[in-house]
């Protein structure tokens, strides 16, 4: 939302102001619109005040801008994956989800690190960074720390995010800088042409392991929540709905969101997700979170999940068990959430749980751009704004004449 | 009462103990104080990278060098005057640098069996006791039971009162060199304010210490130097990680961007960081990342922004940056990387000193990676090379590689301060609308500097997308085509060199304009080589210095002052860095200097090299 500066019908200033700050954000009318304040002001700490004071009898003056369409966020560049990748239905989501968000085009910031995933900047009209390997969660938190009324998406993969950036992914995480991260997961460096990746199954055969890969997969969703993630979640590039729904819950939540997005790579590992995606084994396999729901699946939503102890298990719904003895999904519930997360067996294995969909968990946690410029205001109010002189000059001198 | 008193013209204390024994602390203690008499000065701290090393061993030996004189110095010394040693093992270690009938202040409690032990002399062998010492000066008294008794009614166990010792020394030296102890008792009360038996116990024994030098009448005489002819303005004491980061702070006042610092701990380069973190005031963002490349990767971030993006480190810190510096490169936005060099390969010496990053500021990068190189030559120097690296990167829209060094880093000398107001702005100019018959954005469109317009995410209009990917000319679009990349390459390495134009022309620091021999040199060399050719000009040998801040590009001028040398000597802390640049640049037959031993140059050695330099056909 912009809140502009008029004098005699000038503009003289103008400030973004992000929903999720401290000011008055949710008093305005969405989507994106201006408000005029008719008095020149320079700094935003003389805005805060004149919203916090003066905002319900101001009279002010609302224009709206012409609503964004899912058009205007995509660029002239031809996209160049793979004919048939998913990462084609994840940029259509986030294009249709980008214009509904009431965030000016101009502070959307799409960083990204290498590998197929990481083109998504070019295709996306917002500002954006193709940076280097595994990196662009390190990018995004300087960025963020410098800049933090930007909406920043961090769009890696497994290789990018996992393998060579995993460092900076947890370490993001735990700071809880309030930033998207999608992780399109397909199982498989694609850029470099089929080696295996860190969220490879075990055995798999690809160029750099003929006999089968003897790395042990990451669970990504268990990596998030042991680095302390206060939004974590899963959807997949086959389902636009589920997906566009997510994308919404990531940029709602203030903190580092973290979305897992299995995403399918053609060319070099077909049909990894098929079973959880595919009509036909879908409602079997994949199970829809929702919050304060019972964990329900199934063709005809037959079966549940109970929970014996700390054990989840599979019922089904009849005679013996009813929707009551199910677990009811709490994305607040950090103990839950672990075991939830924990649910991520081999879908070929007999008696194998179904794989989870949505919001795992969600917590509020102080985010680390806002800390960082609180303890900014603070050391201003405690010793003054600085001084170079003072500071130059230092406690003891002498003079030479 | 020793009333008389010794002008001397200058002084080298060097003041050696155990790491635990507080040596550090001694030296800056006594150095802040003789700063306040105006008298010049240079210092040196050598310690071991091991917080603890064993106590009372050879590796475990911290020692503090100053120089005071009324003089102008360049150099901490070659040799000291006066020798503190608080154990066998600083005495044993430091011996071979005190001159010939130097004096030693020794603390014969660090003599026993035990310590005579640790710091291997033989069986019964004390070298107090047996006239090995004869041709120095020896001064023994037991600080630690002198110091424990003048602590004994203070209520605290015998190991806290033990720690007071390096008060009772540092007392000893303020009464021979007759001074004040204001401002050890000012920084004293504040340090323990809160802790009353600390700060009595401090108090006590540097009072004790002075005490015993005026009762027992140790020398006959107390020694003064006077103030130093140094060119008249007010002066402060300064070390150079404290100058650096001080040129930062100014640098972002004087532009109006906020700093944002991206770092990593790592010595010698930590102080930027723990300094910049303590001046929030100035709107400084400081940000401890999880490894060194996170840290320049978070600064890249703050840059993108409209932050100048910083990034600190040392030698092994930069060899994981490399990659992160080519991004900067290929997006060409401002941001600075600041080498504190240490002793290398890999670990190698990290409290020592070196100047052996120079090749890899230059060349360590993948691809054609052109960036400027500016480097820092005292501690004080430090703050005007931060400011220009500074303003380099933001006119010239480029990374900048800032090299500093352990030495200068931890040295101290007084520095007549600048005022705010004569530090000349550094302008930035955000693009922040098309300009004037401009249909599209063209991010890589550039000015007559080569310089691309800088846009921070916010400005509506000109959303635009860049990486690290070749780009096409102009339009910033992905581009493979070859003849493009060519181009890039070249004009990436034009920009840099461009740079020439927008800096000083070199000048020699001394000496004729023409002549038989220079001394070229670039960073911490700089006050061994001044020593040495102004003493050699003095004794009627003809010899010119010329000092680089400017490593890449090379000032216009370089070329011409070297070719009208017969001899050109490059003295160099590594093995040979900055003279195969200058061979490759400009075909002089430069001869070299090098030491790699993690220590600077003495004069004196330098004054041989420049000799044998001159000798040669």
């Amino acid at each position: 939302m912009n809140v502009s500066a008029r004098k005699d019908g000038k503009k003289t200033g103008e400030i973004f102001l992000s929903s999720s700050s401290r000011l008055p954000g949710k008093l305005f009318p969405q989507p994106t619109s201006t408000l005029v304040i008719p008095y020149l002001v320079s700094l935003i700490a003389d805005f805060c005040v004149i919203l916090r004071s003066n905002f319900s009898d101001m009279s002010t003056e609302t224009i709206e801008k012409p609503a964004l369409t899912p058009k205007d966020f995509a660029t002239d560049q031809e996209v160049r994956w793979c004919p048939g990748c998913g990462d084609y239905s994840i940029l259509a989501q986030v294009q249709k989800i980008m214009p509904t968000l009431g965030i000016p085009r101009e502070n959307i910031v799409i960083v990204s690190g290498i590998g197929c995933s990481s083109r998504f900047p070019y295709y996306m009209n917002t500002y954006g960074m193709h940076s280097i390997h595994g990196r662009a969660t390190a990018i995004a938190s300087g960025l963020k720390g410098a800049r933090p009324e930007l909406s920043i998406w961090i769009v890696t993969g497994d290789g990018d995010g996992l393998s060579i950036g995993g460092n900076h992914t947890i370490h993001l995480l735990r700071r809880n800088f309030d930033v998207n991260v999608l992780l399109f997961n397909n199982q498989i460096y694609g850029l470099t042409k089929g080696q295996y990746s860190p969220t490879s199954e075990e055995k798999k055969i690809t160029k750099s392991t003929p006999m089968g890969s003897i790395d042990h997969p990451f669970n990504p969703l268990a990596l998030a929540m042991g680095a302390d993630g206060s939004f974590i979640a899963r959807t997949m590039d086959r389902d636009p709905k589920h997906l566009q729904a997510m994308l919404l819950r990531s940029q709602a939540h203030k903190g580092a969101s973290f979305l897992e997005i299995y995403q399918n790579c053609n060319i070099f590992n077909d049909g990894a997700f098929e079973i959880f995606t595919e009509k036909s084994s879908k409602p079997e396999e994949a199970l829809f979170l929702e919050q304060g729901k019972p964990l329900i699946f199934g063709a005809t939503q037959n079966k549940g999940i109970r929970l014996n102890g700390f054990k989840p298990e599979v019922v089904e719904l009849g005679d013996k068990y009813s929707a009551d003895d199910l677990w009811i999904h709490d994305e607040r519930d950090f103990y839950k959430a672990q075991i939830l997360i924990r649910m991520f067996d081999d879908p070929a294995l007999i008696g194998h749980l179904p794989r989870p969909f949505g919001v795992f968990y969600e917590t509020d946690r102080a985010c680390y751009e806002d800390v960082m410029t609180m303890q900014l205001e603070e050391a201003i109010a405690q010793k003054g704004k600085g001084d170079l002189d003072k500071l130059l000059k230092g406690r003891e001198t002498w003079t030479i004449s | 009462m020793a009333d008389q008193q010794e002008v001397l013209n200058e002084v080298v204390i060097k003041f050696a103990g155990d790491s635990g024994d507080g040596m550090q602390l001694t030296g800056s203690q006594f150095t802040n104080n003789t700063a306040m008499l105006g008298l010049d000065l240079a210092t040196f701290p050598d310690f071991p990278a091991e917080i603890r090393a064993p106590i009372g061993t050879l590796p475990g030996v911290s020692g503090f060098q100053l120089r005071f004189s009324s003089d102008r110095i360049f150099t901490p010394g070659d040799e000291c005057d006066v020798l503190v040693a608080m154990n066998a093992a600083a005495l044993k270690v430091n011996l071979k640098s005190l001159k010939k009938g130097g004096r030693i202040i020794a603390n014969t409690d660090g003599f026993d069996s035990k310590n005579l032990r640790l710091a291997n002399y033989p069986d019964g062998v004390n070298p107090l006791e047996d006239h090995s010492l004869d041709s120095y000066e020896v001064v023994t008294m037991d600080v630690t039971k002198m110091t424990r008794e003048a602590l004994k009614e203070i209520q605290m166990g015998t190991k806290e009162k033990d720690r007071a010792k390096n008060m009772f020394v540092l007392g000893f030296l303020y009464w021979m060199y007759n001074r004040d102890m204001d401002n050890t008792i000012t920084f004293l009360t504040e340090k323990f304010g809160k802790k009353p038996e600390i700060l009595e116990s401090n108090i006590k024994a540097l009072r004790s210490g002075y005490n015993y030098g005026d009762t027992t009448e140790t020398f006959t005489h107390r020694f003064i130097v006077e103030k130093a002819k140094m060119e008249p303005g007010t002066y402060r004491s300064i070390m150079g990680n404290q100058a650096l980061a001080y040129g930062l702070i100014a640098a972002g006042q004087k532009s109006g961007l906020p700093l944002f610092l991206g770092s990593y701990p790592i010595t010698p380069a930590s102080d930027i960081l723990h300094e910049l973190s303590r001046h929030k005031s100035f709107g400084i963002k400081t940000f401890q990342a999880e490894d060194e490349i996170a840290a320049i990767a978070s600064a890249i971030g703050a840059s993108y922004g409209g932050n100048f993006g910083l990034t600190t480190t040392s030698g092994p810190g930069m060899a994981l940056k490399g990659e992160a510096m080519g991004l900067a490169v290929m997006l060409e936005i401002p941001l600075l990387i600041v080498d504190v060099q240490r002793g290398g390969p890999s670990t190698g010496l990290p409290t020592k000193t070196e100047q052996s990053d120079l090749l890899q500021a230059y060349y360590g990068r993948n691809g054609e990676c052109p960036m400027p190189v500016i480097s820092a030559s005292t501690p004080s120097d430090c703050f005007e090379a931060a400011y220009e690296a500074v303003r380099i990167s933001i006119q010239h829209m480029t990374p900048v590689i800032l090299l500093s060094d352990g030495y200068i880093a931890n040295g101290a000398e007084p520095w007549k301060f600048p005022k705010s107001e004569d530090l000349k702005p550094i302008e930035v100019n955000f693009k922040t609308q098309l300009w004037e018959g401009e249909d599209k954005f063209q991010p890589y469109l550039r000015d007559e500097k080569l310089v691309r317009p800088w846009v921070i995410p916010g400005t509506a209009g000109l959303e635009h997308r860049i990486g690290g990917l070749e780009k096409q000319n102009i339009t910033g679009n992905i581009s493979y085509d070859p003849d493009n990349h060519q181009l890039m390459v070249k004009i990436r390495q034009e920009k840099v060199d461009k740079i020439a134009q927008h800096i000083p022309h070199q000048k020699l620091d001394s000496g004729d304009q023409k002549g038989k021999v220079l001394v070229l040199g670039w960073g911490s060399t700089y006050g061994a080589i001044k020593s040495a050719c102004v003493e050699l000009r003095a004794n009627g040998f003809p010899v010119s210095h010329a000092h680089l801040r400017y490593v890449r590009p090379f000032p216009e001028n370089l070329g011409d002052i070297l070719r009208n040398f017969d001899h050109v000597l490059i003295p160099e802390l590594n093995n040979g860095q900055l003279i195969k640049i200058i061979r490759d640049v400009y075909m002089v037959d430069a001869k070299g200097y090098n030491k790699i031993m993690g220590v600077p140059f003495t004069r004196h050695e330098l004054i041989d090299a420049i000799k044998a330099v001159a000798e040669e056909k």
